[in-house]
């Protein structure tokens, strides 16, 4: 290895806090395992459109555009965050975490409205198999996206009240792991989901 | 709506006419009054502290361990009493024991009690129990996510097992295949009941995965390499892979099939163009890695029972990691094999087929490899090695039996008869139930302190192992007789008749070695033989190292470990002295706090399931912020550690002497 | 070569003479085979049986002898080896061993499994069956007749059932004419059977599909051609057609007893509006549904 103990973060210097970051790292593939599966239904599913709206019908671009747009923005931020804590500098991390945490609440609003939209317009997901799965699918990442939004307010707090101790700068690690899965994610379901759908 | 009206719903909802039966009346009242007499009996002797103290807040592998290994213990009463009330129904044509409703009830709690709620924690009980100990670890890597884990699995456990009480029990068997348990077909709560508890016990056992694959990557005495580390804690390792990888699609399959029946989705309805076949598809993905998460540890323990009962080291060490590597591989590519009937086409079949006979491969080799290990050795018959030498001769006819039925054409004629129900048996009981059974007669005298009877044993033995053989042998043959699973009975003059008859017998033949198997754990507790030596088998890897019961820190001096069996070098070189301490060299040790976050937050799960399996959304919510404000808790408590100091340690080993003059 | 297979065959005939006997008579329905189908799956049981049997007694020889001859008795003479681990003709041995039983398995597996998906007709009987909650509807469209829980079939002619449900998944199994095939909701999956003999063989479905699920039985009547279309007419004559409010009683949860129509509604059989094209025994349809 090019780098000694030393010169690593202090939270992989940590033993204790290493093994925890490589729990993390194994939890996130069981996630891997949970999102392969659910793209598998909608890929099955998406053409079993019964008699409701195709894909094509359903999708506009606009608020796929802006939402996938603002979560890229909130990894930026999140790793901006990661980044002053290592720098050490508390208020830049907590600061950013913060901006971090108000755009991925502002996506999942926007989601939220996309789907009443939706529903309003007579297309719940009862309707089809395809509208099952495309609910599901997206929604199961705007849960964790919630989920997210969470951790980060807690995180937040306890930045606030600790400082940037062994223990925070892991869980901001680990969260920061978190939030650029999610965008991954994301980047799939706009691919798979959104523009072949589009198409 | 009034509140007399709500009243007559509620009461309705929660004692629908299924669960009123009067033999269902008759266990709530036992269950009820055993209850009682418990805290009663904690009240008198003024327990409630020591209970929480020591065993609901621990965080001690040794202890969950334990508890492990009593929820399954009880579990498989609970999963052997409907296995029996199945065989009973079934002895004679047009038997009438029970209702074909209760039947179906019963066939499905019997499955899913015995695969998630007795296999599973059996497995991790022993995990708990060995594993850190084997490879010189003070704990887990996550000590108190270990306990989340028990404490989901157990609330998990408890959803399923008051369904038959209160709402009424889950009918859909253990596979529950949609759409017949959908919301059209299936209505009642039954069917939540089974989502939700394997759901919440899924949690659990994915969290229980990475536990012990981090704990088996990263805690590793100094000088363990991997090919130094004993076979079971390899097991433990690829097991856990394998956990991590096999839950998530089960925990869709559930989700989805949970949607379609609260909210109204179309995931695998008749109607919407819902497709069935995409959950018979994510649930053999699961379903298929999840046998081998159940037969993996007993392979491990296996490798462990036959080289110290035959002193002999076992042969092929890197053939049966290997062959545990290409199982864990190759189970992920089977899956179709559980559904060659539903039309996936030639080309698709033979290559399940063909990938499902590779598995023959590796397992024969393991299956040489013991008998080659217990070749030139010499062998003691004690208990576990008794279940080990009942294990072969079954297991191998299991395996067998598999392989016909990866014959694809000849799997169209065994698909859904009995003579799959022989076969998986025969690979489930023969395999697993003997390796934990192996692995629980083994490990005791370290998890408890005191060894069990040997006599009694060999009769519980003795019992269970006949009962079994004359319990599922019959049943190959009425596959061959066209006699399908789940029949909740069969008319006279297809020649059944006698065939079911011998198996049921075989059946009160096991149910006698069960009863044999509890007289004589409660009887070597009340005469107890104290393991003093710390090592009553003579064994050979670490855990044999430390006193019986290990004490809370398990090792005062963490080893250096230089050779596979380790303590089996140290005895043949003389350096057992390494594993004590000397007065100058002991250092104060660090282990983790109780906590009790681990079941406040499963007693969360709980009450948000509860508020699902009765659509109860309000309640569900309640239970989510209740997991919410858990995880708070626990992240905003530093979770510090305790120290023990070295004058505790030192006393400590002293007692035991353990300490160098 | 040819004659070693003829040999081989003979030798498996044998055998499942054998079996037939010590299974005791006619009850074995899978061992008593009356049609090409069922005979061609019992080879391959047969024969799996007769490999994996050689494999099962060479593991327990090998394990009563250890066990006999390597006990911790005083005055053991055989062998204390206590540091034996390795042996690399063994172990290559043990691999083999395996390997070589699936691959006497595993070919005729491959084969038979590609040989079954064919029907071997351009012209055979084409029964479209509908399993609904405890009962299975046989429609022939060609007859256009219908019949509740027993159909007829002439001998020597391959009959091809097309399987769906309007229930939950069921499986078709008539073990004396061959293996089973599942009849799901939302999809055909075809199945070829064919008797060579007559006879009443009775037919299960084996997928459990609720209360009733044991009762869920059906009759396949194999006669000669001649008694088939005697029988066909006199359904044709005699019966009254399938309305739609038969169909509706066919749909509650019950069990019925069997029934004979002289032809049924265009939309009982859900994939009615899809022409199927036969080719082997994939199924194009010739427009997407």
């Amino acid at each position: 290895m090019s780098t000694t103990t030393a010169d690593r973060p202090p939270e992989f210097q940590d033993m204790h806090e290493s093994i925890r970051i490589m729990g993390f790292w194994i939890f996130l593939s069981t996630d891997v395992g949970l999102f392969s599966s659910l793209f598998a239904v909608y890929a099955v599913f998406r053409s079993r459109v019964a008699l409701g709206p195709t894909p094509h019908q359903l999708f506009a671009m606009g608020p796929v555009l802006t939402e996938t747009l603002i979560l890229l923005t909130s990894s930026f931020t999140c790793s901006l965050s990661l980044y002053s804590a290592r720098m050490n500098r508390l208020r830049g991390a907590v600061a950013w975490l913060i901006v971090t945490l108000l755009l991925g609440a502002s996506f999942v609003t926007l989601e939220i409205r996309e789907f009443v939209a939706d529903v309003t317009a007579g297309h719940g997901w009862s309707h089809s198999a395809f509208l099952s799965g495309f609910f599901t699918l997206v929604g199961t990442h705007g849960s964790h996206v919630t989920i997210g939004i969470v951790w980060a307010v807690m995180l937040a707090l306890q930045l606030a009240m600790k400082g940037l101790t062994v223990t925070n700068r892991r869980k901001l690690y680990t969260f920061a792991l978190y939030w650029h899965f999610l965008d991954i994610v994301w980047i799939f379901l706009f691919s798979v989901v959104y523009l072949s759908g589009m198409a | 709506m009034s509140m007399r009206e709500w009243i007559t719903h509620l009461i309705k909802l929660l004692f629908p006419p299924q669960v009123l039966l009067p033999d269902i009346v008759g266990i709530d009242i036992g269950l009820t009054v055993g209850a009682i007499a418990i805290m009663v009996y904690l009240t008198v002797r003024h327990r409630w502290g020591w209970l929480w103290r020591e065993w609901l807040t621990t965080v001690d592998h040794k202890k969950i361990g334990i508890m492990y290994l009593i929820a399954a213990l009880v579990m498989l009463f609970r999963g052997g009493v409907d296995a029996l009330m199945i065989r009973t129904q079934l002895i004679g044509p047009r038997a009438h024991f029970m209702g074909a409703q209760q039947y179906d009830e019963v066939f499905t709690t019997h499955g899913t009690v015995m695969i998630f709620f007795m296999a599973m924690p059996m497995v991790f009980a022993l995990f708990n129990a060995a594993v850190p100990l084997m490879i010189g670890a003070r704990d887990v890597a996550f000590p108190r996510l270990n306990a989340i884990s028990f404490w989901i699995f157990a609330f998990g456990a408890i959803l399923l097992n008051i369904s038959f009480s209160i709402g009424g029990s889950p009918s859909a068997g253990w596979m529950s295949y949609p759409p017949y348990s959908e919301l059209a077909y299936n209505p009642g709560v039954g069917e939540n009941y089974f989502l939700l508890s394997l759901q919440v016990a899924g949690i659990g056992t994915i969290a229980t995965g990475i536990n012990f694959l981090v704990t088996v990557l990263r805690m590793r005495a100094p000088g363990m390499s991997l090919s130094k580390m004993p076979i079971f804690a390899w097991s433990a390792l690829i097991t856990s892979s394998l956990v991590l990888f096999a839950f998530p699609p089960l925990t869709v399959a559930l989700g989805l099939t949970m949607l379609d029946r609260l909210f109204g989705a179309s995931f695998f309805t008749v109607a919407h163009q819902g497709m069935p076949m995409m959950y018979v598809n994510l649930f053999w993905i699961f379903g298929h890695p999840e046998v081998y998460i159940l037969i993996m540890p007993a392979f491990g323990i296996f490798s462990e029972v036959v080289p110290v009962f035959s002193r002999k080291a076992l042969f092929g060490y890197e053939a049966m990691v290997g062959s545990l590597l290409a199982i864990s591989f190759l189970s992920y590519g089977v899956w179709v094999h559980h559904f060659f009937e539903m039309g996936a086409g030639p080309g698709v079949n033979v290559f399940f087929g063909l990938s499902t006979m590779l598995i023959a491969i590796p397992t024969g080799v393991k299956m040489f490899n013991w008998l080659f290990t217990m070749w030139g050795g010499r062998i003691r018959l004690t208990v576990p090695m008794l279940w080990q030498l009942a294990f072969i001769p079954t297991f191998v006819v299991g395996g067998a039996t598999g392989v016909m039925l990866a014959a694809v054409p000849a799997d169209y004629q065994y698909h859904n008869s009995y003579f799959m129900i022989a076969h998986f048996h025969n690979v489930i009981v023969g395999g697993t139930v003997f390796g934990v059974l192996s692995g629980m007669y083994y490990w005791w005298p370290k998890m408890f302190g005191w060894k069990l009877n040997q006599r009694q044993a060999t009769w519980a033995f003795a019992f269970f192992v006949a009962g079994f053989w004359v319990t599922f042998m019959p049943q190959y043959f009425l596959g061959l007789e066209g006699m399908t699973r789940r029949m909740a009975t069969y008319p006279a003059g297809l020649g059944w008749t006698s065939l079911n008859w011998w198996s049921t017998m075989g059946s009160y033949l096991m149910a006698v070695g069960f009863l044999i198997m509890v007289y004589n754990i409660i009887w070597s507790r009340l005469h107890p033989d104290w393991d003093t030596t710390g090592d009553p088998w003579d064994g050979r890897t670490l855990e044999w190292s430390l006193p019986s019961p290990a004490p809370e820190y398990n090792f005062a001096r963490i080893p250096h470990v230089r050779s596979r069996d380790e303590w089996w070098a140290m005895k043949r070189e003389g350096r057992t002295d390494d594993v004590k301490i000397s007065a100058d060299s002991v250092q104060p040790i660090h282990v983790p706090r109780n906590s009790a976050m681990p079941i406040m937050l499963a007693a969360a799960f709980f009450v948000g399931s509860i508020g699902m399996v009765f659509s109860w959304f309000w309640m569900a919510i309640l239970g989510g912020l209740g997991v919410v404000a858990a995880l708070a808790y626990g992240s905003f408590a530093d979770y510090s550690e305790l120290t023990i100091d070295a004058a505790h340690v030192l006393k400590t080993e002293a007692a035991m002497g353990r300490v160098d003059s | 070569m040819a004659s070693g297979r003829q040999r081989l065959m003979k030798g498996l005939g044998l055998a499942v003479v054998g079996l037939s006997i010590a299974g005791c008579g006619s009850d074995y329905v899978v061992l008593h085979p009356a049609g090409p189908v069922a005979q061609s799956e019992l080879h391959l049981i047969v024969l799996s049986t007769v490999i994996v049997g050689v494999v099962i007694l060479l593991v327990w020889v090998l394990w009563a002898y250890v066990l006999l001859r390597f006990r911790d008795i005083p005055g053991n003479q055989a062998p204390y080896l206590p540091n034996w681990r390795h042996h690399r003709v063994l172990e290559i041995l043990v691999f083999a061993l395996p390997v070589v039983a699936l691959i006497a398995i595993g070919i005729p597996t491959v084969r038979k499994t590609y040989a079954l998906d064919h029907v071997p007709s351009h012209h055979p009987l084409v029964i479209d069956v509908t399993s609904l909650d405890y009962k299975w509807v046989f429609e022939y469209p060609r007859q256009h007749i219908a019949t509740v829980n027993y159909f007829y079939m002439p001998v020597g002619r391959p009959v091809l059932f097309q399987l769906t449900a309007n229930s939950p998944l069921t499986a078709f199994w008539v073990p004396n004419l061959g293996g089973m095939e599942y009849a799901m909701p939302n999809r055909v999956l075809p199945l070829w059977l064919e008797a060579t003999r007559h006879g009443v063989f009775l037919g299960r479905n084996s997928n459990f599909n609720g209360i009733d699920f044991w009762r869920m039985t059906f009759e396949a009547h194999a006669v000669s051609e001649l008694d088939f279309h005697a029988w066909v007419h006199r359904i044709q004559v005699t019966k009254p057609p399938m309305t739609h409010r038969d169909w509706r009683r066919l749909l509650h949860r019950s069990v019925t007893a069997p029934a004979a129509f002289s032809g049924y509604p265009a939309n009982t059989f859900p994939e009615r509006a899809t022409q199927f094209t036969v080719k082997g025994l994939h199924y194009i349809p010739t427009r997407e549904p």
